[in-house]
């Protein structure tokens, strides 16, 4: 390590840009894995922070590199958008770096025009040059630069190219080595009076780190976070800026207009474009891939490559770190621990490390996935996926956002809670969330597969399949009852970019999985081990035995409950102990039934104890019962709110309870096996 | 070009491959803001590249491509122009 530079000062520079422009590979390329991955304060949002050495006159300089959310603009629409600008007035970086796509250069330079207004230097990397001089776009660097009044520089971000000379720009407008005069837009001329009035009633009562000139123009955009600022600051003398605002409702479009001509006057001077007409190669593909028909074709394959990437990768690894890491590390425990009490022995062996082998045999399938999920999210294919399934989704009153995250529920409910997070409004977010533990993963699946063919013979496929329809079709009802009311029947907005097609950066993507997995460890890692800790004690404690255990004592004072599902209360210690993982029923189910060890035992006892009824209303309880631990951890680390997670595993029990309660009267009344 | 009566269309009902130009967006503050800031103001030149007539549709407006829901892309109402005439060119 390099000793501090002789200004004795780590600079912090804050890294801007729209979605799907390269930014993160950017910032890769700063700060490697010196990157530290958290949650902005009081969100669910990801806060990368990483630090980039430098070398300046033959001395190493540290520069602090903060990751702003990818932003279309700064207007508090989103989160994301709060955050960015929040960030900016009130920490005040050294200098933004605003990364922008060369092949989309008007949008792009949206927003660079709001930073303009802001009181931080900023500089300019037009990124993904490749691709906008593949398409023929031949851009000016020095026009633009001396139209906008800010240091640009060009680059290459995939190839490394450019990404130093950013570096070097950041680094010289920050020790004011170049001068910084930006120039700004304008608003559209009818509107400007009104802007100037705005201005003189709040002159003098902007709070602090705010300019007054964008607190200005942010009222007339119809900011709600800034309105609200300035009415609760002004008191009674808001009342004529509230009047001169109700007068000109169309503002938000002048002011937004007034960027665009701006901008589209710098565009025709630094940029020449080919004819239009040209079909590029993103066009060739999407007449398959957004297709109405094809498209889904597509996306079947994709998703079948997922899967089976899942069974033929994730599932043999696991199944080895199974045996070779956990079980071994269970013997060996046992072996060091001879003559320790038994319930020390039981604490160790089977809870802690039944929980870390939990979190560690989920590793396999969350890296395929993550590593699957970040491939499609950079080569762009997962906005046409969304895109394809939007008209289906909406039956769930969810857009096409919604679709892969509930689709990877299939696979485990784990990454499916993770994948949200390409979700960007926070109330669809939320919503999908919670009908994510809807869909039957493939541990509830196995269980189903084992104990359906004991009561159903050849019938159980049908019966299988009828279950998982079931699951599908609470989830859709859920979906249309929570989303006009828990969610306040806001009908949500589909507005997407549709990115490029581009080739993948192995980097991005490695780098993505490698955080993702770690912030699984960190966050859910701890909460699962206590879990699975504390399931053990209440199915072993007091005395060691599973049948006299807490545990049990619950399942019998739950048994009138049972009773009118036709379950007793065997078969609901069964259920509660599929909480530290769903595999866990048929284990216990063998305990209690005394069948452990004997061939074809477990089914014989079954067989002989459950009536079809009850039978079908355990599995359909199995089916829709609240998550594993893990799954739950996750949904209170992605919603950032422990009420929302006890308001899902509330809702899944009474759900589950009541389908059950449904199928075992309604069996009873049409005189199967009651 | 023709002068005469300008047609109105909203975004939805426009078809598969044409040029208009935007002459207002319809809908709450922060519909109209999102989809302003993505370039939908008024006079913007777009090319409709993909509707199927239900689900949503594709616009390539200042040079990226968005998709707009079926609802969203009612609430866009252009002025369609003869094909040719709506490339960037004021």
């Amino acid at each position: 390590m390099q000793p501090p530079s002789s200004e004795g000062r780590t600079v912090t520079v804050a890294l801007a840009g729209q979605p799907n422009v390269g930014k993160s590979t950017v910032f890769n390329l700063l700060t490697g894995l010196s990157q530290h991955v958290g949650n902005w304060p009081g969100k669910t949002i990801e806060r990368k922070v990483g630090v980039h050495h430098h070398r300046r006159d033959g001395e190493s300089c540290a520069m602090r590199i903060v990751d702003l959310p990818g932003t279309y603009s700064l207007t508090a629409n989103s989160p994301e958008e709060q955050i960015a600008r929040d960030y900016v007035i009130r920490e005040r970086p050294d200098a933004v770096a605003v990364i922008a796509d060369a092949a989309s250069l008007e949008r792009n330079l949206y927003l660079l025009a709001e930073f303009l207004f802001l009181p931080v230097p900023v500089v300019l990397g037009l990124n993904m040059t490749d691709v906008a001089e593949r398409q023929e776009i031949r851009i000016s660097p020095r026009i633009l630069e001396a139209a906008l009044g800010v240091p640009v520089v060009p680059m290459t971000a995939t190839k490394n190219q450019g990404v130093g000379e950013l570096v070097a720009a950041v680094d010289r407008v920050i020790r004011g080595a170049i001068a910084y005069h930006p120039s700004r837009p304008a608003i559209r001329e009818d509107h400007r009076a009104v802007l100037e009035e705005i201005r003189t009633l709040i002159a003098g009562q902007v709070p602090d780190p705010y300019p007054d000139e964008w607190v200005a123009l942010k009222l007339l955009e119809g900011d709600a976070e800034i309105t609200r600022l300035m009415r609760e600051r002004m008191q009674e003398r808001w009342e004529p800026v509230r009047a001169v605002l109700t007068r000109h409702e169309d503002a938000l479009l002048a002011v937004a207009s007034g960027r665009y001509e701006w901008i589209g006057r710098i565009v025709r001077a630094a940029v020449t474009r080919p004819r239009a007409g040209q079909i590029t190669l993103t066009d060739r593909l999407d007449r398959v891939a957004t297709h109405p028909f094809w498209g889904l074709f597509v996306l079947l394959g994709v998703l079948g490559v997922v899967f089976w990437l899942t069974y033929n990768v994730g599932a043999p690894l696991q199944a080895l770190l199974d045996k070779h890491l956990v079980q071994a590390g269970a013997h060996w425990l046992r072996d060091v621990l001879v003559g320790a009490p038994w319930w020390l022995v039981g604490v160790l062996a089977d809870g802690a490390v039944a929980g870390a082998g939990m979190v560690i045999t989920f590793l396999p399938i969350l890296i395929v996935f993550f590593a699957v999920l970040g491939l499609l999210e950079d080569v762009g294919y997962m906005a046409r996926a969304a895109f394809v399934m939007d008209r289906f989704m909406h039956v769930l009153g969810l857009h096409g956002r919604s679709f892969l995250p509930l689709f990877l529920g299939f696979g485990c409910n784990v990454p499916a809670v993770l994948g949200t997070r390409i979700i960007d409004a926070p109330r669809a977010r939320l919503l999908t969330i919670l009908l994510t533990p809807l869909v039957p993963c493939t541990a509830r699946m196995a269980v189903l597969a084992v104990l359906a063919p004991i009561f159903f013979g050849s019938a159980a496929p049908w019966v299988s399949w009828g279950l998982v329809g079931l699951s599908l079709v609470v989830l859709a009802l859920l979906g249309l009852v929570l989303r006009r009311g828990v969610l306040g029947g806001e009908s949500l907005v589909f507005v997407m970019e549709i990115p490029l097609y581009h080739l993948p950066n192995v980097r991005t993507i490695a780098l993505g999985v490698w955080q993702r997995t770690l912030a699984f460890l960190k966050k859910a890692g701890g909460t699962i081990l206590v879990v699975s800790i504390v399931v053990w004690a209440l199915s072993t404690l007091p005395a060691g035995e599973m049948d006299t255990s807490y545990l049990a004592t619950l399942g019998r004072v739950l048994a009138p409950l049972g009773a009118w599902m036709g379950l007793e209360w065997r078969m609901l210690v069964a259920l509660l102990s599929s909480f530290v993982a769903k595999e866990n029923t048929i284990a216990t189910l063998a305990i209690l039934y005394r069948a452990a060890g004997e061939e074809g035992g477990l089914a014989g006892a079954l067989a002989g104890a459950w009536t079809p009824a009850a039978a079908l209303a355990f599995l359909a309880v199995q089916m829709l019962f609240i998550p594993c631990a893990a799954t739950v951890a996750v949904i209170r680390q992605e919603t950032g709110s422990w009420g929302w997670t006890v308001f899902s595993v509330a809702l899944l029990a009474a759900i589950s309870f009541s389908a059950g309660i449904a199928i075992f009267q309604g069996a009873a009344l049409l005189g199967i096996g009651g | 070009m023709t002068l005469g009566e300008k047609r109105i269309l909203p975004l939805g009902e426009l078809a598969e491959g044409a040029q208009a130009r935007v002459l207002q967006v319809q809908g709450g503050q922060a519909f109209r803001g999102r989809v302003a800031t993505l370039g939908f103001t008024l006079g913007a030149p777009l090319r409709l590249l993909q509707n199927a007539g239900r689900g949503p549709v594709i616009v390539l407006i200042r040079g990226t491509r968005v998709a707009l829901g079926r609802g969203e892309a009612l609430k866009v109402l252009v002025a369609p122009e003869e094909s040719g005439d709506a490339t960037p060119q004021q």
